[in-house]
């Protein structure tokens, strides 16, 4: 099925070389960093995560996502879904490939990685967490690629391949919630000791997956024949719709319990991260801006006719894409962090080393991606003809 | 007190030799100085390591001079780099403002003899530890015969967690190659052939000296104090009722570094 993706137009090739060029440009910069240390990052004694693992964190939320298509088709027996399931898996693939990347780039000894089996620890989450993605990751190949198969045939997917995609139900799941636990359970980070992380993570991937999934297939639908139908981008539009809703609903419990309790550890993050803390407010202006794009994104969700219509759905999405990802993959890390162990503030902010390789990790993760739709909507194309 | 170990019990067995008892020892050597930490020598299995910080001498003695002894003999005893970089740096005993050791204390209205003081930080080694539970490969791991929070630094895979875990900023680092640090303030590195280098990207912290400990030799810190005779730092055994340390808890009203988030710190401060 694979020699589909050696096919293809001017601009599929010229997209894959593209992001060829980034990966070539990250890989080297990485190089520099195996070599030099985490030192070329902006990272520090007190601001020890950064942007590596808030990509790792968002783009977790991105895999859960895709079973926003999954659940409705298997255990609801939505089948206008049928056609775009794989879409959901592909995506799933990409992201986890992406994760496990963030994972690796992070560490100050990547050779050892392996010490994470050699020595199972249960009691570490991230022990855990390297399960659940990796099993996630499985998962998802198995399936996706064994219904495209028997799409290619033209014949039904075998049993058990159902049995699997049951078992990828829960399972998504579990890869946010894990993560969720990655934070929810160190005692002195007050900004992520909250209960509702691990919800307030489902709500946020809820959203943000379908998200990226409309305009995938909105992007599907002009560079092929493959229309992944109307019906389809406006149930998902639905889906966008509570799950920001809940997201949205989710901060404010948390700024509740910060601002009404006015207890200053539970506070601090959130002035930080709004408003600045000892003279340091360069998140302020980000914040601001997701602020800003989620009232946009709720709005367009919220009304019916700019839900329904294709072209308001997707600034909708690429709002919610924004919002969460400045909320995740950028304020909740470094909230985190800040204020430190001594209430003082570190400022953090990452290195042109730091962005280009997180670029390079985005680029690995598009690439795949772009390999796998192209191999997909191939099929589809055959399909249908 | 200036006797090294040998010394000290060469005194100490002429002591008993002669009905004494072995106490006899440091009332030769240091009159009146019992409940100091050399109480402790020589030092025997503790099965609970934990130090009592006894804040009014060390601030008299900042006082007479910006004492930096005991940080001096640790990073000399354990190889560790200066970056010159306070945010790339690598700490296993500092200093900090009293307002940001003990946060969770604040008080607008603070006594002048601890506000804005320097007040020595170092890893806790909790009873139970965070950075433990977090860890993915036991590189950091707390020994069950004596409670120390030790680290495997060839184990330690650099993913950080138990920085993100530890509610104290005990844990430091190696942000880049220790041979890479700067020359002019590492002149002969490495200067202390014994203790294992390590590489870049592990982390590290205090290790209440077990590979001193487990010589029946004090921790570089307390050592360097008491050569001082400041006398302000004190190791010894909490499981042990009759130990230097218990006897000076009982004695003084002590506090621990955020003792509400249920870590139970093992050393305790004398304010």
């Amino acid at each position: 099925m694979l020699d589909r993706a050696l096919k293809g137009t001017t601009g599929y090739w010229s997209w894959l070389v593209f992001l060829l060029v980034l990966i070539g440009v990250g890989a080297g910069c990485y190089l520099y960093q195996f070599s030099e240390g985490l030192r070329i990052t902006g990272l520090s004694r007190d601001v020890s995560w950064g942007l590596y693992i808030g990509q790792l964190t968002y783009f977790v939320g991105i895999a859960a996502g895709g079973v926003m298509v999954v659940l409705p088709y298997y255990l609801h027996d939505y089948k206008a879904f049928g056609r775009i399931t794989i879409l959901g898996e592909f995506l799933a693939i990409a992201a986890i490939l992406m994760c496990l990347l963030f994972v690796f780039v992070d560490l100050g000894n990547p050779v050892r990685i392996m010490n994470v089996i050699l020595y199972p620890t249960p009691n570490s989450i991230l022990f855990w967490d390297m399960i659940v993605l990796n099993v996630y990751l499985l998962l998802n190949i198995v399936i996706g690629w064994n219904v495209l198969a028997a799409e290619r045939k033209g014949i039904k997917y075998q049993k058990w391949i159902k049995v699997l995609a049951y078992v990828s139900i829960p399972w998504a799941f579990t890869i946010h919630t894990v993560t969720a636990f990655l934070y929810a359970g160190l005692p002195g980070r007050h900004f992520w000791m909250s209960a509702i992380m691990a919800a307030r993570f489902l709500s946020s991937a809820f959203c943000a997956g379908p998200a990226l999934l409309v305009l995938l297939c909105l992007i599907v639908k002009k560079v092929s024949k493959f229309d992944p139908g109307k019906e389809q981008l406006q149930t998902l539009g639905g889906i966008i719709a509570y799950a920001m809703i809940i997201n949205v609903f989710f901060y404010l419990l948390e700024l509740f319990t910060a601002f009404y309790s006015q207890i200053p550890g539970h506070m601090h993050a959130f002035e930080y991260l709004f408003h600045g803390l000892d003279g340091h407010g360069q998140l302020a202006p980000w914040m601001w801006t997701a602020t800003g794009f989620a009232v946009v994104a709720l709005v367009l969700l919220i009304i019916p006719a700019t839900r329904r219509k294709q072209d308001t759905l997707a600034v909708a999405c690429v709002s919610v894409i924004i919002a969460t990802w400045i909320d995740k993959g950028l304020g909740l890390i470094i909230g985190g962090f800040t204020p430190n162990m001594f209430e003082t503030v570190t400022p953090y902010w990452p290195t042109t080393l730091e962005i280009l390789i997180t670029i390079g990790v985005l680029a690995v993760g598009f690439f795949v991606l772009t390999i796998l739709y192209k191999v997909a909507v191939s099929i589809k194309e055959e399909a249908s003809a | 007190m200036g006797v090294d170990r040998r010394e000290f019990l060469k005194i100490a067995g002429y002591a008993t030799l002669f009905g004494l008892g072995g106490s006899a020892a440091i009332d030769i050597l240091a009159p009146g100085e019992l409940e100091a930490s050399t109480a402790g020598i020589p030092l025997t299995r503790g099965k609970r390591w934990a130090m009592v910080i006894d804040m009014r001498k060390c601030l008299a003695q900042q006082d007479k001079k910006a004492c930096k002894d005991c940080m001096i003999a640790c990073h000399r005893e354990h190889n560790v780099p200066d970056w010159g970089d306070e945010q790339h740096a690598v700490k296993w005993i500092w200093q900090d403002e009293y307002e940001h050791v003990f946060p969770d204390h604040p008080n607008e209205f603070v006594d002048e003899g601890v506000e804005g003081r320097p007040f020595i930080l170092m890893c806790n080694h909790c009873l139970n530890p965070p950075c433990v539970r977090v860890c993915p490969t036991q590189a950091t791991f707390k020994r069950e015969s004596d409670g120390i929070v030790q680290m495997d630094m060839h184990r330690c895979i650099g993913c950080r967690f138990c920085m993100a875990a530890c509610p104290y900023g005990s844990r430091s680092f190696n942000w880049g190659d220790p041979r890479k640090a700067p020359k002019n303030l590492n002149p002969d590195y490495p200067t202390n052939k014994a203790y294992p280098e390590r590489s870049k990207g592990v982390v590290e912290k205090c290790n209440f000296c077990t590979e001193l400990v487990d010589k029946g030799e004090l921790p570089a810190c307390v050592q360097a104090c008491d050569k001082i005779k400041v006398n302000a730092l004190h190791f010894g055994d909490l499981a042990n009722p009759e130990s230097n340390v218990r006897k000076l808890l009982r004695d003084h009203y002590s506090v621990r570094r955020k003792p509400a988030l249920g870590t139970g710190p093992n050393v305790f401060y004398i304010i």
